[in-house]
């Protein structure tokens, strides 16, 4: 049997937009079928519009304490009632999804960055390997909010060093797993077939070996997303997180605890849109894990959970 | 078997180790003098060398870690800058509460998380399932602080069933102390169980689809014979691995828990700690927790060899 070459057989010869065209309909059709992927979507969404548009949504002076204000009751000119300085919850809580999304996003994209190169490096060098898994392995035996308080305990309350603190236990679980991905990817044919054609190591990892760790990546970056904000929160509201003039989900939670016997909507509301936001990420992540690959599932949740909330 | 877990234990030390070398070089990331750092804005040079002498920072790192190491093993944890009393000490009447909001929570958790996890996956596909996995789903995103607040302000504040705040330890009878605990250990319990529940729930439905429980079915067994018998067992294994990944998450809910409910364990220490930037005690947390989890493991692995003996070789 002849085996005939047909350009337009070939998948990646295709050009890029009309790739990405098939990718925004298949998008847009799994949006349709899942009403509820649409809207953990749609949450993130308005979570975006937020964190660009909401210091010009507020309707009051978020940060100055207004003595007669003190703890109302939501009404129409409070809608989620004020602090115990008199501060308009509403406007915090819009406002505080600037800090959330900020060190979600941080946290997640140099935690991929960093785990995906040292995963690589650990996955194809031997010594390194063993040198970087059982560091790996120990940073792992600490649980993130631990490590991120001794740290912060050094350096110091502070947005930059939640996002650092929570970067360096984020990157030891992406290790982990990029490391699993390459040291089977190194074995399939399509790795062996390039070494045979004469690729180097290095373009070998790169073009090869990368590509294909990008999908578990992403998976395993929407629960870091998740677990980062909630850390972000937990010590944000132990008062070592963003300081308490910045509006943070975490620091409004905190200011009403102290008042949860006359007061709860100072917690009550902004802990909605950390869970509310939170459940979106998780969402769109089983999604993801799903289309990429069903039989990941129980991969992932073993590496990943047991170190945050 | 005996091999097995010593194989295992042998491979845990060099990980225990470095938890210590990573415990104790924290306090050389920190940002110039650590010992400037501890004692705060308005310390005189000579507190300064005072705690400098103290910590052993004078002398060379391999030395100081050395020493620090040496310490653990013995299970001197030092003492403490803002006490100045040994942690050993301070550390003892605060296990108690500590240790049994965690005995309490592990056992609640595994229990309604394998039970709801089993209610699903024989209701697969059923409005039970669902209403089950959105149970879990919630229990994955909320934050257990907030949980925890909310649940003073309906059960405490509102309905009074429970102290608002306030711990009795056991000396004070069961019955006082359970009650005192009920909110922290049904909060941590719930959020505990949510991944338990989806991970039995799908370790459950893939062992359901087995030839021999079709067998056994076809055999006339009662579901309830096959679920108990033929299914628990199989699917264990991932159960018990992520039980003992909850384990970790409870130390983080802890931290934030004592806080909140007051209980005076360990998690409260670090919080107090923490602020009065009282370094051995957090390394002294540290160690106590990274080892805690490390053992948690070890004792996971060897449950799995017990379930699955083709594990052991």
């Amino acid at each position: 049997m002849a085996i005939t070459f047909n350009p337009e057989d070939v998948a990646f010869a295709r050009p890029l937009r009309e790739r990405l065209r098939e990718t925004w309909s298949s998008t847009i059709g799994a949006l349709k079928r899942d009403p509820v992927l649409a809207g953990a979507v749609f949450v993130m969404l308005v979570g975006l519009f937020l964190v660009a548009f909401s210091p010009f949504l507020t309707r009051t002076d978020y940060t100055r304490p207004e003595p007669f204000l003190r703890l109302l009751a939501p009404s129409g000119d409070h809608w989620f009632g004020t602090d115990d300085t008199g501060r308009d919850i509403f406007d915090r809580v819009l406002v505080g999804t600037q800090i959330s999304f900020l060190v979600g996003f941080s946290v997640t994209a140099l935690s991929a960055i960093a785990g995906t190169a040292v995963g690589l490096v650990a996955g194809y060098n031997r010594i390194l390997d063993n040198i970087i898994m059982r560091f790996v392995d120990a940073l792992l035996a600490f649980p993130t909010i631990l490590l991120a308080l001794a740290l912060i305990a050094l350096w110091g309350p502070g947005l930059f060093n939640v996002i650092i603190a929570l970067t360096i236990t984020g990157t030891a679980s992406k290790v982990r797993l990029v490391r699993s991905q390459v040291l089977s990817l190194r074995e399939s044919t399509y790795v062996e077939a390039s070494r045979v054609a004469g690729a180097s190591s290095i373009r070998i990892l790169v073009s090869h070996v990368m590509p294909n760790t990008l999908g578990i990546v992403i998976v395993l970056s929407t629960f870091t997303f998740a677990s980062s904000i909630l850390a972000e929160a937990g010590l944000s509201f132990l008062g070592v997180g963003v300081p308490t003039h910045i509006p943070s989900w975490g620091n409004i939670i905190a200011n009403g605890q102290r008042h949860v016997q006359v007061a709860f909507w100072v917690s009550f509301f902004p802990g909605v849109f950390l869970t509310v936001t939170v459940l979106a990420v998780v969402l769109i992540g089983d999604a993801l894990r799903d289309h990429l690959d069903p039989k990941l599932r129980g991969r992932l949740e073993s590496t990943q959970r047991g170190d945050d909330e | 078997m005996w091999r097995y877990i010593v194989q295992r234990l042998i491979i845990t030390i060099p990980v225990v180790v470095l938890v210590g070398v990573i415990t104790f070089s924290l306090l050389q990331l920190a940002p110039g003098n650590p010992a400037a750092i501890i004692g705060g804005d308005e310390a005189s040079p000579e507190q300064i060398a005072e705690i400098e002498h103290a910590l052993g920072l004078d002398k060379p790192y391999f030395q100081q870690l050395g020493d620090f190491l040496g310490r653990m093993l013995r299970g001197d944890f030092g003492t403490s800058i803002f006490s100045q009393r040994p942690i050993n000490q301070l550390i003892q009447p605060r296990l108690q509460p500590t240790l049994s909001l965690g005995v309490q929570v592990v056992i609640l958790s595994t229990v309604l998380g394998v039970g709801m996890g089993m209610l699903s996956a024989w209701k697969a596909g059923t409005r039970i399932d669902r209403a089950v996995m959105v149970f879990a789903v919630l229990g994955f995103a909320t934050p257990g602080f907030w949980l925890a607040i909310l649940s003073i302000w309906v059960f405490a504040v509102n309905l009074g069933w429970f102290p608002v705040i306030g711990y009795s330890p056991l000396g004070d009878g069961l019955f006082q102390h359970l009650r005192s605990m009920f909110l922290p250990v049904v909060v941590n319990s719930y959020l505990g169980s949510a991944l338990v529940m989806r991970i039995s729930r799908s370790a459950m439905l893939e062992v359901l689809r087995e030839d021999y429980i079709r067998t056994a079915r076809a055999k006339g067994l009662r579901e309830r014979v096959v679920f108990f018998i033929h299914v628990l067992r199989p699917s264990s294994i991932p159960i018990v691995t992520v039980v003992g990944a909850t384990v970790g998450a409870l130390a983080t809910g802890f931290v934030l828990t004592e806080t909140i409910f007051a209980i005076p364990g360990l998690g409260q220490m670090l919080v107090q700690a923490i602020t009065r930037r009282d370094f051995p005690i957090i390394q002294a947390m540290l160690m106590v927790v990274a080892v805690t989890l490390i053992f948690v493991n070890l004792v996971v692995d060897i449950i799995y060899a017990y379930i699955d003996p083709r594990i052991r070789y």
